[in-house]
């Protein structure tokens, strides 16, 4: 799937780049609207709700153009288990972005919260269940901190290729000219 | 450690290129902590309200924090289209929608007496065709004793404060709000029968109609029945669960009616302090009649787990500048996440079993 390339394509970056500010701000907004009981709650739910949904729309999308695009390749002077570990961190990724709204969504469903998305009512994906509910609601819980976390990790690793290593990969998703050595 | 980036062109040494990694990743970390409440604890969170709803001996498990006790019922609404004057709501449109909700007492033990329940709520959700809903959830009290959110939990902390008994009094001093709420549940009567309460929004909400014109409003659901109260001294030889006893049977009897009434404020009214009364002049409109006309117990009845969180609202409705639906939002969120956790502390009834 890789291919010579020495960046990403630019809808790939545009992706990366919308959607990281997209996904930094539903966390932000997640832990921060449960916080708090003054009238933002009401408005950063509601963006919550909304963004989520754009967020899966963007990581369906973004999957697609992955696998149609593929990834420029990792420079050879990477160790192996560093390589396995950006790999598996991508994969990380796609399953938090895609997971993460469907967990929010089926959790509002399984409470039998309505869920709207622009005055529309959104179907409800599975069943109505206390239960359910619960393992749902804990699930993208903790999930979310376990995104905030693999982002952090991400972050580290991106100014650690920019600033330390200096071998072109942090480069594969800028808009610059210049494509790393 | 000697890397082949050390002898690069910028030439600041490694050790300063780690330091800011660990600053720019550290700085994010701390935004997100603050976001999170973590370096405030200060900060009045939704977990704090409900914590501090929950009685000495701590919360029940598997129920509602607050308005634990209640009672399942459906029915339907049958609007009158009058109030399609002032919102675009497709449930205010002539026609019959139907409504699951609960009735309940205030306080956070679902086996207190009902004869010890001073205030009574109403809970609803109402279904539209077009699959918009409008849930609420109000009480039987004219008034609201507290003026914001901040000072209600301020109110639970020094009523749990069994260290210093005028604590209370002292908010009282401070709060004529709540001496007028005292005077209230004091002198009011006690219906016999939730179908003779009259409940009330005390919140102020937001209609919109298809001009977009806006009005600030509260509701009232008023009793079709006459109020017959129960005598003081006989309140507490009563049966502790004589309204639910009594309401099984009066709705098996019968369909039991109240009447949606929305008061309108006039520009300048106190839409932001629930403690505050509008003036009885206010231009009225009926909107229709609840009509409850089923009656289930709650363990296996379709009101437990539904949230009456007081936001969802249909297209023509939004909140106000009152601060407490969003509080209450928060709050019954968290009421609603820590009870369904806990299911298997209120078992459903098998059925076929007698309960």
């Amino acid at each position: 799937m890789n291919r010579p390339s020495m960046k990403f394509s630019k809808l790939q970056r545009v992706l990366h780049w919308v959607m990281a500010i997209g996904i930094l701000a539903m966390l932000f907004i997640g832990v921060g609207m449960m916080s708090t009981i003054d009238r933002a709650y009401l408005v950063l739910v509601g963006i919550h709700k909304q963004l989520g949904i754009a967020i899966l729309v963007l990581a369906l999308l973004r999957l697609v153009v992955r696998w149609r695009s593929g990834a420029p390749s990792l420079p050879a002077s990477m160790s192996e288990p560093m390589k396995l570990a950006a790999r598996l961190s991508h994969v990380a990724f796609y399953a938090l972005m895609i997971a993460m709204p469907l967990l929010g969504w089926s959790m509002l469903s399984a409470a039998d919260y309505p869920v709207t998305l622009a005055g529309m009512r959104l179907p409800s994906i599975v069943p109505a269940s206390a239960e359910l509910h619960s393992i749902l609601w804990s699930a993208h819980r903790f999930l979310a901190f376990c995104l905030f976390a693999l982002f952090l990790l991400h972050f580290a690793a991106a100014l650690f290729h920019a600033w330390v290593r200096r071998d072109g990969v942090f480069e594969t998703m800028t808009f610059g000219r210049r494509g790393g050595r | 450690m000697k890397t082949p980036q050390d002898q690069t062109a910028t030439g600041r040494p490694t050790v300063v290129r780690f330091a800011a990694i660990a600053l720019s990743v550290g700085a994010v970390a701390c935004a997100f902590a603050y976001a999170a409440g973590w370096l405030t604890p200060s900060r009045l969170t939704p977990a704090k309200i409900v914590d501090s709803l929950a009685p000495a001996s701590g919360p029940v498990k598997g129920f509602r924090r607050n308005h634990a006790k209640g009672i399942c019922f459906a029915g339907n609404f049958e609007a009158n289209g009058e109030a399609v004057a002032v919102s675009r709501a497709a449930i205010f449109k002539a026609g019959s929608y139907p409504v699951m909700g609960r009735f309940n007492l205030a306080g956070p033990i679902p086996t207190m007496a009902d004869g010890t329940g001073r205030v009574r709520g109403l809970s609803l959700r109402i279904e539209a065709s077009d699959k918009q809903e409008w849930r609420t959830a109000m009480i039987n009290a004219p008034f609201f004793p507290i003026a914001t959110p901040k000072e209600f939990y301020e109110l639970q902390r020094a009523s749990a404060n069994k260290n210093d008994p005028a604590a209370v009094k002292q908010f009282a001093a401070s709060h004529p709000s709540l001496r007028e709420f005292g005077a209230w549940a004091g002198s009011a009567p006690y219906a016999e029968s939730y179908a003779e309460d009259r409940f009330n929004s005390l919140n102020s909400f937001v209609l919109t109609n298809a001009q977009g014109q806006k009005q600030a409003v509260r509701w009232s659901f008023i009793p079709t029945a006459t109020m017959v109260p129960v005598p003081s001294e006989d309140l507490k030889k009563r049966d502790p669960d004589f309204l639910f006893k009594e309401l099984t049977q009066r709705v098996a009897d019968a369909p039991q009616k109240w009447k949606l009434v929305f008061t309108l404020a006039n520009p300048g009214d106190p839409t932001a302090d629930p403690t505050k009364v509008w003036p009885a002049n206010r231009r009225q409109i009926e909107a229709g009649t609840l009509v409850v006309t089923r009656i289930e117990a709650e363990a296996n009845g379709p009101c437990r787990d539904i949230n009456f969180d007081p936001t969802v609202l249909p297209e023509g409705m939004q909140t106000s500048d009152d601060p407490f639906p969003a509080a209450r939002s928060a709050a019954y969120a968290v009421s609603y996440d820590r009870r369904t956790s806990e299911s298997e502390h209120y078992p459903r009834v098998q059925a076929g079993a007698k309960p």
